[in-house]
């Protein structure tokens, strides 16, 4: 069970709706994130996270067949200790899920931080964040752990990239396990 | 004969794309058909489907409807049973208000095109469809819950009819329009259907038991 302090980070979608005249696309889905951080109004980091999420989304979401139509995912900052994006990518993904939009994968959102002297942590804590040299955060993709997003802040070498990134595929079998094991409590019940 | 591909599935390449998570059913008569059986509380108009509309506005010769959906659904005036443009029983325009509550069927529902509906099936006949009277009380849950109440010799709807007499109309995109004898027996109704979805068979059976008990 999480204990207070842990990231965590509430996600709701709405969708395929009415979308407005100028917002919508002629032959998909347009959609839409937003994202509200715990305190404070959301600012440029919130900005750029929300393209990255929308990009990630947009990849996997079936838009073709709701043309017209506006799907808005808003995600709630609740807490912070590290990790933020990679939390909100998958509770980005467990909302798809949940509202049954239709997708052609599902993706799960990994962080990697490199220490000065090269080593690698997943899942890094706030204070491991601001000691490391560079984070890296990659969504996976489902099928064949396919890349569908990678972020970089901070330096480092292309080695060390593919090493993050192989850390980070064979990481995200943890959390699509995770996934199908909610999936199927939720479908137990009925 | 030929496998159908139905709700959740999709063909893509030489193989078949799960777009959906559920439980996957099968059904084998004519042919065959697989579907993905998934929960969700959002409509989306599918051809065919007995719906329960909202009328939102009066323009010209349709009605808009209100059905859950991404688009309004348009009706025509003349989509109802008797209905000729000299010829406009008092079911007609001038009796249907904005705020009714229709039952009607979807004519046309792709998703390149508006939603129509009609209160009429192919040979003219209204079977059932048409305005839904006045009173009653209208509340939406979720698709899986509608599927559930309208499979044959369904359980819930057995149960409740040994509790009170009442009338009550399905809607697939998620409506339910209750009317019993009495306010209160309408509301307790209400409350039931909706806590159906997360009670088990013998927690409802209990709740029953304690209502007609009282």
């Amino acid at each position: 069970s999480p204990s207070p302090g842990d990231t965590s980070v509430l996600a709701g979608l709405y969708g395929p709706a009415e979308a407005k005249i100028s917002k919508e696309l002629p032959d998909r889905a347009a959609m839409e994130v937003l994202l509200r951080p715990k305190v404070g109004l959301p600012g440029v980091v919130e900005r750029s996270r929300e393209q990255l999420l929308r990009q990630t989304c947009e990849a996997v979401v079936l838009g073709v067949l709701h043309p017209r139509t506006a799907i808005t995912l808003v995600l709630q900052v609740l807490s912070d200790a590290g990790s933020l994006l990679s939390c909100c990518l998958n509770a980005a993904c467990m909302a798809l899920l949940d509202a049954g939009l239709p997708l052609t994968a599902v993706f799960c959102g990994v962080t990697c931080a490199l220490d000065p002297d090269g080593t690698i942590l997943l899942d890094p804590s706030t204070q491991q964040e601001q000691e490391a040299r560079a984070i890296l955060t990659f969504a996976i993709g489902s099928g064949e752990r396919k890349v569908l997003m990678a972020t970089t802040k901070g330096s480092c070498s292309v080695e060390e990239m593919q090493q993050c990134l192989a850390a980070a595929q064979r990481a995200s079998n943890t959390i699509f396990q995770f996934y199908r094991d909610s999936v199927h409590r939720r479908y137990s019940k009925s | 004969g030929r496998l159908l591909c139905g709700p959740g599935l999709r063909r893509s390449g030489a193989g078949l794309l799960v777009t959906k998570c559920g439980l996957l059913r099968h059904r084998a008569a004519g042919g065959g058909a697989y579907w993905v059986d998934s929960q969700q509380k959002r409509y989306v108009p599918v051809k065919g489907d007995h719906v329960i509309g909202i009328v939102t506005a009066k323009a010209g010769d349709v009605f808009r409807l209100d059905v859950g959906g991404s688009e309004p659904a348009s009706l025509s005036y003349l989509a109802f049973e008797g209905a000729t443009k000299r010829n406009r029983p008092n079911v007609q325009a001038s009796a249907l208000g904005v705020g009714d509550l229709i039952y009607g069927q979807f004519l046309v529902a792709n998703k390149d095109m508006e939603p129509e509906m009609v209160c009429i099936d192919s040979s003219g006949k209204s079977s059932g469809m048409g305005i839904i009277g006045q009173d009653g009380f209208l509340f939406k849950v979720s698709l899986g819950l509608i599927r559930k109440l309208l499979a044959p010799k369904c359980e819930i709807i057995q149960d409740l009819s040994q509790l009170y007499p009442f009338e009550l109309v399905l809607g697939m995109n998620g409506r339910i329009w209750v009317k019993a004898k009495t306010v209160q027996q309408t509301l307790i109704l209400v409350n039931i259907l909706e806590a159906c979805e997360y009670m088990t068979a013998e927690q409802r059976k209990q709740a029953l038991a304690k209502l007609s008990g009282n």
